[in-house]
């Protein structure tokens, strides 16, 4: 182990490195190139002893992945916004075809207009394709989860997506424990393809399927997906016991005793912790749940988190148009059907980099606070008066 | 017929392709000369269902179907997958129709090709989405009757000429083939096999369903394309060293359109335009091999 100061970005590139990945396709997209940049540089110079594909598309990027991975190699990429949009056929062909591979995600906003800051709606808008997903704090969760992903997606055959925080995240420096390569090999053996293109036994991948046969094929990927949630546990257990981390699906802070819970993701969630403190020191019965794991959907880490909450508000940084925030229809979904279960407040903050502040998310839990029930539309923080009313008129 | 890989039989009987399919004869002879060390990329075409349904498969070699438009690209990977496990031995293949060549995947290929990905990527060619019930493509002849060039929207525009697309970007080897000539085809799926790198075949395949022909004209009319000079049969090494393999002209392009109910509504003058365009690619094709007619 040793302790380096580094970006999100390039504790994405360790693991991958420590992953003993074989084969890595990318196509650039700020702000994911720091990532790829590094791995390029370390298939170049023999660091990792691996085959880097320079695709000439998002698209083209996961198809190749899908042909090497079924070849029966590790595989990896890096994405983000634009990039993870153009991949979403071919997201639901690597779950289909029960396919290992993890991606980073850079949470970027989607265009127009053109935003390159952070923003959760590309990743959550591909909740329905079957990868997991795991949203990151810092660059020691985004390490560490890295390598997990890997671990949990050959185990239940699923693609998995390790989702940092645009810049927040993927650009900014802080000290991180980069494992040795003799603990990882003992975490994360070499892959064991469990089928692959092999001349010696020949057979088709993903043909044709007729009616007879799909439907029990899906409840097999959704049975899957259900088996993640057992296996997160036993597999952070063993990660704890090397490396002495664990992270959970979702974390509860102080939520005990909490009239309020903020449910949070990503970095929202270090601003939180220090809002918390602030909160607690006066007195006020706050907690946090940040919500890790988004899937497979942790429903009973979450019923149990938010079992003695008076009220919940749900920071969303995306927006379903038509509907709320996506982590706030999910957790309305998740505790909906527990007896007199507390009221779920949605608030939309952050869109397209704009910062989530101390102040901000004190304003979520002032208005949560007053407000005797939640209204039925999302809460939009920190609109300027002009746009508030064009909307509203 | 003089061809040594007759015995060797990787594609079974029973397939679902309908009666005269120039692409199961097509893959049939291609595969003979290939052998068994061949893993293929199948992206959706025609063969996604001839191949047959799950659990079934009509190859006995390991096939990957992949999206429509990943030709070029799920064959990278296998490849480099293939190398990381050391199997430098198997050859990488990809097999499209027309459409997931010339039109969707044409990126992907476009980009396989341009990092010089060191596989096969074979066309078979049926001229229109037929798979999807005679739709047109960029590779549809100019006028030729589908069901998106309906009536007089027959397609007033020429087919893309893939080969020279593929030339373009100097690859090692392209060259077009045809069912008909299936000693001509194994030469060339064999000289493929033999060379690095990317390598396009370009495989005339006739459809009787599409192109409204009896099933047994199928042959027949393959072998008239060439014959007419409308496909004709060459190779291009380095995206310079261009061989014309057949060059008698037997028949006028009138002999070939009229036997096809896809041509039916085309006038004299049409065929007489149609007639000059092919003597013009004709011409273009001779300069280029360095012959004058």
């Amino acid at each position: 182990m040793m302790r380096r100061v580094l970006e999100g970005s390039h504790a994405v590139a360790e693991a991958v490195r420590l992953a003993r990945v074989q084969v890595i396709s990318a196509y650039p997209i700020t702000p994911q190139t720091h990532i790829v940049e590094i791995l390029s540089d370390y298939c170049a110079s023999g660091k990792m002893n691996a085959r880097f594909l320079r695709v000439e598309s998002e698209h083209s990027c996961l198809a190749a992945l899908i042909g090497a991975q079924s070849t029966g190699v590790r595989t990896f990429t890096a994405t983000s916004s634009q990039g993870l949009a153009l991949m979403h056929e071919l997201l639901h062909w690597a779950s289909g075809a029960r396919l290992p591979i993890v991606m980073a995600e850079v949470n970027r906003a989607l265009a127009p207009g053109w935003n390159i800051w952070t923003d959760q709606s590309d990743s959550l808008a591909q909740r329905d394709t079957g990868w997991m997903q795991f949203y990151c704090e810092d660059a020691q969760e985004v390490l560490d989860t890295m390598l997990m992903a890997y671990r949990l997606a050959e185990m239940v055959n699923l693609p998995a997506m390790v989702v940092l925080d645009a810049f927040f995240l993927s650009h900014t420096y802080e000290p991180v424990d980069v494992p040795g390569q003799e603990e990882v090999d003992r975490f994360l053996p070499a892959y064991a393809p469990g089928f692959r293109l092999d001349t010696a036994h020949p057979f088709a991948l993903s043909p044709l399927v007729a009616p007879n046969a799909y439907m029990e094929m899906r409840y097999e990927i959704a049975a899957a997906m259900e088996d993640v949630l057992e296996k997160l546990d036993s597999v952070e257990g063993e990660f704890a016991g090397i490396f002495g981390r664990r992270y959970g699906a979702v974390e509860a802070v102080r939520c005990e005793d909490a009239d309020i819970v903020l449910v949070t993701s990503g970095t929202v969630t270090s601003t939180a912790r220090i809002l918390l403190e602030e909160l607690r020191a006066k007195g006020e019965k706050v907690g946090i749940l940040k919500i890790k794991m988004f899937r497979p959907f942790p429903v009973e880490a979450i019923r149990r988190a938010l079992a003695g909450a008076k009220k919940i508000a749900v920071v969303d940084r995306n927006f379903s148009f038509g509907a709320t925030g996506i982590f706030a229809q999910e957790v309305r979904a998740a505790v909906c059907n527990v007896p007199e279960h507390p009221p779920v407040f949605g608030f939309i903050a952050g869109l397209g980099g704009r910062d989530i502040t101390t102040g901000v998310l004190a304003s979520m839990i002032e208005q949560t606070k007053t407000a005797e029930a939640p209204p039925a539309e999302s809460i939009w923080i920190g609109l300027t008066e002009a746009a508030y009313a064009t909307g509203r008129s | 017929m003089q061809l040594d890989v007759l015995d060797q039989e990787l594609m079974c009987s029973g397939h679902v392709g309908c009666p005269g399919c120039g692409a199961t004869i097509a893959m049939r002879f291609f595969l003979k000369t290939l052998g068994e060390k061949t893993v293929m990329v199948l992206p959706a075409c025609c063969w996604s269902v001839i191949a047959g349904p799950y659990p079934q498969s009509t190859l006995k070699i390991p096939v990957i179907h992949t999206a429509f438009e990943t030709g070029g690209a799920t064959a990278t990977g296998v490849r480099a997958a293939l190398d990381m496990l050391g199997d430098t031995e198997t050859t990488v293949v990809t097999w499209a129709g027309d459409g997931g060549t010339f039109d969707i995947g044409f990126q992907a290929l476009s980009g396989a090709v341009e990092r010089n990905e060191d596989f096969i990527y074979v066309c078979y060619d049926n001229e229109a989405y037929m798979n999807t019930g005679i739709q047109r493509s960029s590779s549809t002849p100019y006028g030729a009757w589908t069901t998106t060039t309906p009536g007089t929207h027959w397609k007033h525009l020429r087919k893309k000429n893939i080969v020279e697309a593929l030339v373009a970007h100097r690859i090692p080897y392209a060259a077009t083939a045809n069912i008909a000539f299936p000693e001509d085809l194994v030469r060339k799926a064999r000289k493929a096999k033999s060379i690095k790198g990317s390598r396009f075949l370009h495989i005339f395949a006739s459809c009787p369903t599409g192109w409204r022909i009896p099933s047994e004209m199928s042959i027949k009319i393959a072998r008239m394309a060439v014959q007419t000079n409308i496909f004709p049969l060459y190779e291009v090494e380095d995206g310079v060293r261009y061989t014309i393999n057949y060059k008698p002209r037997e028949y006028l392009v009138r002999e070939y359109f009229k036997l096809q109910g896809r041509f039916r509504h085309l006038t004299d003058q049409d065929l007489d335009a149609i007639q000059e365009m092919v003597n013009e690619d004709w011409q273009l094709l001779l300069r280029k091999a360095g012959e004058h007619a």
